[in-house]
């Protein structure tokens, strides 16, 4: 019996209404697992807006998600344009999105700002032109260490 | 732990083990087992999306026999707006409260009248300013239920006010108690229900320890019942209270507009229920205050035990008003009232998906169901019995399947037996020779 589940997702960014697959899926397994609700919903909406970025900012990805009886570990990457300034970024209200995409009602500039509240750990690796992923970490109740 | 009691059943003898409700039921609770379809009964809902869809109507709802309400030396009738709805030729309420009380009732309860004192509540509610951003109303038991067992993280935003049928219930018999002196075990409250989840919250009551319902009986049942009297039905008594506030409850975006709410949504069907609530789970959805959720498309009229069509019924309420007579309500607003329509008892996530007490040995159960998921087709085509190829892994990993269920493995290993029989046949004829 090994310790861990490794899970992976492909996130089409062809079609945007579809994203959210990843993170429906994930909230499924955690259920599975016996997790708690509220590391459920904060799991899920990190998931939730990194596949949004992913495929409003890059095109598409993918999710790998391992999960060890201490922690749950997403990382969410693509191979789109990079994010030139992180930590601009992650500035409350930053925001690149097109208005095509603001008049549906994203691009607020609070998505990574929201995974950071959600984490434990958020670590973002960018290559500007090549690719973005981004790796969050959430401990399982009663394992955090003292952050 | 005590066996979760709902009302959607399955008539075995009609049950063709066609496989048409297994994908059609929101939480997968539907197998086909042995040629027959199985409810698991923590999973279901009560929702009724098998009952409208199963082609040989082998999905029902259990319901009280209309003679049990001869068991009680008083009787009330507890009665749905949605009722008013579903006659042709549109009789007035009066009519129709006079004709149910003709069928053997002592007394017959407006549940639309509740409705408003529920409005009523849930203003107070709101006022008093403590709660989970956004509300959602707590009126369908069906959606409450899924929201205990798929949408844990929007448990604390459910309204804590009871639904009108047990505020109901509590008025009428507290009247009764007072105006006959009769003892309150000698009173029955029973009502005529549009659905299976309002029978299931009459014994898994929410936000009370007992439900003060003692029974439910169909809306079709007291339909069929009632045309016959009301043809030849005079001078109705004046019975009708309630006024339109109340009686919108009875189709979806009934209860948000008496509310008044500004930034309300109202949804009606459970799919359609499920894509909000996965939006609200991600925080996608600003700037609302207030959902109200019907798993029926149209809200209570769209019940699976309604007689009319559900769209036809909806367009009645203005005409139906305007027929009747309407009398001053005995019931006036008062802090008594309020305290009664608040929850005694908080609802709680309900962990069914659970594999495994264990977290470690939960997660060894998921891996396996994931390397057997690996080995199966993947086209979810539901001949096994399971909704999906990922329910027949899990099945397999809970004990209920085995492999061999999926009609292509069940091929592969045939195919494996031949060859190996076919080589036994040769080596055994071989050593003859
Ligand atoms: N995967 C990515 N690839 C490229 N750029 C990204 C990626 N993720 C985020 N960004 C950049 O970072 C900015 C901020 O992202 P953030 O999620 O905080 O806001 P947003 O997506 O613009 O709006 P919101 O998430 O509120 O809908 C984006 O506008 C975009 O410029
Ligand atoms: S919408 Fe009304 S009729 Fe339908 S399940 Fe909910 S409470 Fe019952
Ligand atoms: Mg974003």
């Amino acid at each position: 019996m090994s310790n861990n589940i490794a899970l992976h997702y492909d996130i089409d960014g062809k079609d945007f209404t579809m994203a959210g697959e990843a993170s429906s899926s994930i909230k499924k397994v955690l259920g599975q697992l016996g997790i708690s609700p509220d590391i459920i919903r904060r799991v899920a909406i990190s998931v939730y807006e990194a596949e949004m970025n992913c495929v409003i900012h890059a095109g598409g990805g993918f999710a790998d998600v391992v999960i060890n009886p201490e922690k749950i570990c997403i990382t969410v990457s693509d191979n789109g344009p990079g994010i030139p300034d992180v930590e601009l970024a992650m500035k409350e209200g930053y925001s690149t999105a097109p208005n095509s995409i603001r008049q549906l009602g994203f691009g607020a500039g609070m998505g990574l700002p929201n995974i950071k509240n959600y984490t434990d750990e958020i670590k973002i690796k960018t290559n500007v032109g090549k690719g973005t992923s981004v790796e969050m970490v959430i401990y399982i109740a009663g394992k955090q260490p003292n952050i | 732990m005590k066996q979760y009691f709902h009302s959607v059943t399955l008539d075995t003898e009609k049950c063709k083990g066609c496989t048409n409700c297994i994908k059609h039921c929101p939480t997968e609770a539907i197998r086909v087992r042995d040629g027959k379809a199985k409810i698991i009964n923590e999973r279901c809902i009560d929702c009724g999306e098998c009952i409208k869809v199963c082609p040989y109507h082998a999905k029902k709802a259990i319901t009280d026999d209309f003679s049990r309400i001869f068991d009680f030396k008083y009787k009330i009738a507890l009665v749905a707006p949605s009722m008013y709805l579903q006659f042709k030729n549109k009789p007035d309420i009066n009519a129709i409260l006079t004709g149910i009380k003709a069928l053997g009732f002592d007394e017959v309860f407006e549940v639309a009248r509740a409705a408003e004192l529920v409005t009523e509540a849930t203003r107070k509610f709101i006022k008093e300013g403590d709660y989970a951003k956004p509300l959602i109303s707590s009126a369908c038991p069906a959606i409450i239920r899924l929201i205990r067992i798929k949408f844990p993280s929007l448990v604390p935003n459910v309204v804590p006010i009871l639904a009108p049928i047990e505020l109901g219930a509590w008025l009428a018999k507290e009247k009764a108690i007072i105006e006959t002196g009769i003892k309150p075990n000698e009173i029955g409250a029973f009502f005529i229900t549009p659905c299976a989840a309002k029978v299931t919250c009459t014994y898994s009551p929410i936000g009370v320890e007992s439900s003060l319902v003692d029974g439910c009986i169909s809306m079709k049942e007291l339909y069929l019942r009632l045309l016959p009297v009301l043809k030849h039905l005079k001078n109705p008594e004046q019975l009708a209270t309630a006024q339109l506030e109340g009686i919108s409850w009875a189709n979806n975006g009934g209860e948000s507009s008496a509310l008044e709410s500004e930034h309300h949504i109202s949804v009606d069907g459970i799919w359609n229920v499920i894509k909000v609530l996965e939006e609200l789970e991600n925080e996608t959805l600003d700037d609302i205050d207030f959902v109200e959720a019907s798993a029926c498309v149209g809200g209570c009229v769209g019940g699976p035990l309604t007689v009319e069509n559900s769209f036809v019924a909806t367009t009645r309420i203005s005409s139906i008003l305007d027929n009747t007579t309407l009398s001053p309500s005995i019931y006036g607003w008062s802090d008594d009232i309020y305290n009664a329509s608040r929850w005694k008892v908080p609802l709680k996530f309900e962990q069914v998906m659970k594999l495994d007490d264990n977290l470690e040995q939960a997660m060894a159960k998921l891996e396996r169901i994931e390397e057997i998921y690996e080995g199966l087709p993947q086209l979810d085509c539901g001949s096994c019995g399971a909704p999906s190829c990922k329910a027949l892994a899990e099945d397999i990993i809970r004990g209920y399947a085995v492999e061999t269920d999926c009609v292509f493995k069940l091929r592969e290993r045939v195919k494996k037996l031949a060859a190996e029989m076919l080589l036994l046949e040769g080596k055994s004829s071989g050593k003859n020779e």
